[in-house]
């Protein structure tokens, strides 16, 4: 079966450079990635999960507002009955917040100098399970 | 914005629509079980960057406010790696905004007409849950893509300036199928030497189908195409022709199904699997 992801990038910030390049490192690792493009509302960013019955929902975030955009996510994401999928969050997050968004129901945290390889094979491994 | 108190249970449908993805026996199952219900399927189809999304976009939201509406959207799977980027929601802000408007990405998943092999079922689920008006997305086609015409009621073909002179639009395959033709992106230059040609040629074939120019971007002439559509699915009602699409359609569906069925199942039997290409690909052919 094939693995569906959602890439997304919330924020107001048009820097969508390393989504893009995630989104498409998924798709070379033979996923379905639905990629919603720059500017995305945490509503909008559930809908779509939603509306696309993902396993993954992956959000890009550079802007500093991680800890509010994901609390908001999480809670969309509970609100709309749709589960338990795994968020992972991937951009600038400083090491005490990606604790706390572990914390608070993050999947994974993804740093720069991240390797494509070990996204796409956390991914699968936690669809998988 | 209203969020996510739609009329139709959007979480059950979107659930429903990965096992039929996934799985056609069960897919089969779970359509037999909800009454039928009448809907139409209105196919866009067009070269990559025509505006198909943009234009469906626009169309979508119109035809929202009188009737339920659905878009499924395709896009390729590579043939390689079997992955696939679907990024037709990108362009379709207002309809993936508006709370009522279903929106459903798919990838090809290896099929070559332009569609995506759970597509029959696909449409005929979204159709009993409730859906009255279903846009269908292909991926953006070439020249051979037209197995868009055995699933819509009515095909919008759209046509962007800057693709290629009069003779592209000579050739076999995709100019046969619109039922409406649009030139899109009017604002560029070219458009209106498209538009001319492209009713030139309509004229030369001896069809007299209408050409509607838009730009989905600032809107222009969307009403006007929402219009046609509208008259020609009045028409095909009152002709019988509507009835005839669904019969086929309907046809299509079984034998897209027992193909898909094999497929999941039997896909070691290559034999039986190529006498039911070999009928799908064949099937009604004589009548086109």
């Amino acid at each position: 079966m094939k693995i569906k992801v959602l890439v997304a990038k919330p924020g107001l910030d048009g820097h969508d450079r390393g989504a893009k390049v995630v989104a498409m490192a998924l798709r070379d690792a033979g996923m379905e990635v639905i990629y919603t493009g720059l500017r995305q509302s945490p509503e909008s960013i559930v809908k779509a999960a939603l509306q696309e019955d993902v396993d993954v929902v992956g959000l890009s975030i550079l802007s500093g507002a991680h800890m509010k955009i994901c609390s908001k996510v999480l809670q969309l994401m509970k609100d709309s009955g749709i589960g338990n999928k795994p968020i992972f969050v991937g951009g600038i997050i400083p090491a005490e917040d990606a604790e706390e968004l572990r914390r608070a129901g993050i999947f994974e945290v993804f740093g720069p100098g991240t390797s494509l390889k070990s996204i796409a094979e956390k991914i699968e491994e936690t669809v998988k399970k | 914005m209203r969020f996510m108190e739609p009329k139709i249970d959007q979480l059950r449908v979107s659930k429903v629509l990965s096992i039929i993805e996934n799985d056609t026996e069960e897919a089969r199952r779970i359509i037999d079980e909800l009454p039928q219900r009448d809907y139409f399927v209105i196919g866009v189809t067009g070269s990559p960057g025509a505006g198909k999304s943009s234009l469906t976009d626009r169309l979508a939201c119109m035809s929202a406010d009188e009737k339920s509406t659905a878009v499924v959207a395709i896009d390729p799977s590579s043939p390689f790696t079997g992955g696939a980027f679907l990024g037709d929601r990108i362009r379709m802000r207002r309809a993936t905004d508006d709370p009522e408007i279903f929106v459903r990405s798919m990838a090809s998943r290896g099929n070559v007409g332009g569609l995506s092999p759970s597509i029959y079922n696909t449409v005929e689920l979204l159709g009993r849950s409730g859906y009255e008006r279903i846009y269908v997305e292909t991926v953006g086609a070439g020249q051979s893509e037209t197995d868009i015409v055995n699933l819509a009621d009515i095909v919008i073909l759209v046509l962007a300036p800057g693709l290629g002179d009069d003779v592209q639009t000579m050739k076999a395959g995709i100019m046969e199928i619109g039922d409406i033709f649009v030139v899109n992106k009017s604002d560029l230059p070219g458009s209106d030497q498209l538009f001319s040609r492209t009713r030139a040629i309509l004229e030369l074939s001896g069809k007299q189908l209408p050409v509607v120019r838009t730009n989905s971007i600032k809107g222009n002439g969307i009403e006007e195409l929402h219009k046609k559509i509208g008259a020609i699915l009045e028409d095909h009602v009152d002709s019988g022709r509507l009835s005839e699409k669904r019969r086929k359609r309907n046809l299509y569906n079984n034998l897209n199904s027992a193909y898909q069925i094999i497929k999941e199942h039997y896909a070691e039997n290559a034999k039986l699997e190529e006498l039911i290409k070999y009928l799908l690909e064949n099937i009604g052919r004589e009548s086109k």
